[in-house]
Order: structure tokens, then C-alpha cells, then sequence
């Protein structure tokens, strides 16, 4: 289960209005619950971080962001007692289905993957994919449901230092 | 020095977000890591003892890849951070 305030997800929708035909991509910082267990865990999304896409030789259905981005918004959120629960990423004229590039790509196991797919530049439909596995060998996407709630949320731009 | 763990490594890590370790080169940091936390290994490391490509790891601001790799020395005050990659895309090739 994904948490997540109604202004974040509209603002994650709109990040992926606003680089189509690209891809966008971002950082959801917040907190995790019932890292027990695992497989039932929730994410709470308390602020989302924009990130530029690297990609810049295949924008249009790639993505990549930079580890030193990762880097800081790991050690800044750490500081306000926020963790890295997962990540966004746009599918422009693509399904909101993860990919075999997406799971291929996918490493951190436990955190939710959020896709938008953006249809001649409007953002249409948002799901997210829970990784889960023991490991690279057995990872694989689950869908989640995603609460979308109308509490007061921060959106922060990631500026480099 | 601190060593930063990202969350999904933290279950192989006593769930603890940072460890301290006392080292001279980044790679004695990482294998004071993981010879406390042995699980950590794997998913760090290849069968045959390389860091994964897509494990990431920066000494404060910088990629050890760019840097001395796992011989670059590190001082008491310095951090690692430990930041798999995140990359994907809509089409498969």
C-alpha cells in the first residue's frame, strides 16, 4: 500500500505533463511502516523530490537519476527523519505498466515504483509497483494500491548543492 | 566513519540507517560493514567478490568509481553512502 497526500500525486502527474515527450522522474521521501513484514509493508509519501532525467540520448522512453542526487536526497531527508520509500517515473504515450527495462533496472527491494502514463501530453493513469524479493534473483513487481489523500503535502524542488 | 544504508539493504543491517566503522581505504570500510552484517554481502558484492555495477557508493559527494575505486583512503569524518541505481524505462530495447 502506497500513501500518498492528493497534492504530491497531483504533482508527480503534472512533473510528467511537463517534461512529455520525456520522461520524468523523482525521489518519494517519507516513511515506511511494517518493515517486519515486508511483504505487507505501507509507504507513507510525505514530500517528493523532482529529478532530472540523465538520459539525454533516449529521453523519450528512458530514465535515469544521477546516484549523487540520490546521494543528497537520501542525507537531506535523513536530516528531517525522512527516508527514500520509493520513486516515480512517466510512461509518455506508454501504459502505466512497469517494463521488463523497469524491473531489470529496479534495485530497492521494499520501495514502492510509482508510473504515470502521459497520452499526447496528459497525464492519465498513475499506478504503483511494490519491489519485493530476497534479492536480484527473485525480485519482482507487485501492484499496490495507492491511497490518495487531501492532506497538506511538500513539494520540493532538488536543487544541487 | 559513517556508512550510509539505504533502505532496502537496512533489514541486513539490524535495521539501522548508518554505521559507524573505523577504516583507511573505502574498501576497509565496506568489509568492516560487512563483517558485522555478513548478509549485506551478496547484495552488495558478485560471486566473485566485485561490487555490483549497480551498487553506487560515494565517499561524501564524490563516486569512489572516480576517485581510487575501493583503495581510496578515508578519514575519520568522512561518510559513504550506498545508493543502488535507479534507472527504467517504457520499452524493453
Amino acid at each position: 500500500m502506497l500513501k500518498i497526500g492528493e497534492s504530491e500525486f497531483n504533482a508527480l502527474r503534472a512533473h510528467g505533463e511537463e517534461t512529455y515527450p520525456h520522461e520524468c522522474c523523482g525521489v518519494l521521501l517519507g516513511r515506511m511502516q511494517d518493515e517486519d513484514e515486508n511483504e505487507d509493508a505501507e509507504r507513507h509519501v510525505l514530500e517528493i523530490v523532482r529529478c532530472g532525467n540523465t538520459r539525454d540520448d533516449r529521453p523519450q522512453d528512458r530514465y535515469h537519476i544521477d546516484p549523487r542526487d540520490l546521494v543528497r536526497i537520501q542525507r537531506q531527508g535523513r536530516e528531517r527523519g525522512l527516508d527514500i520509500v520509493g520513486f516515480y517515473h512517466s510512461h509518455p504515450d506508454h501504459p502505466a505498466r512497469w517494463s521488463q527495462t523497469d524491473l531489470a533496472e529496479a534495485h530497492w527491494i521494499g520501495c514502492s515504483y510509482v508510473i504515470t502514463s502521459v497520452e499526447k501530453g496528459r497525464a492519465v493513469t498513475t499506478n504503483s509497483f511494490a519491489l519485493h524479493g530476497s534479492g536480484e534473483d527473485d525480485k519482482h513487481f507487485e501492484d499496490e494500491p495507492v491511497e490518495v489523500s487531501a492532506a497538506k503535502v511538500l513539494v520540493r524542488e532538488f536543487e544541487a548543492e | 566513519m559513517r556508512i550510509m544504508i539505504p533502505t532496502p539493504l537496512r533489514q541486513y543491517a539490524d535495521k539501522k540507517d548508518a554505521v559507524e566503522v573505523k577504516a583507511g581505504t573505502v574498501g576497509e570500510a565496506l568489509s568492516g560493514l560487512t563483517a558485522r552484517h555478513p548478509e549485506l554481502r551478496k547484495h552488495l558484492y558478485t560471486d566473485d567478490g566485485r561490487l555490483r555495477a549497480f551498487v553506487n557508493v560515494y565517499l561524501n559527494d564524490e563516486d569512489i568509481r572516480y576517485l581510487g575505486k575501493e583503495q581510496t583512503p578515508v578519514n575519520e569524518g568522512d561518510t559513504l553512502s550506498i545508493v543502488p541505481s535507479i534507472a527504467g524505462g517504457s520499452l524493453i530495447s
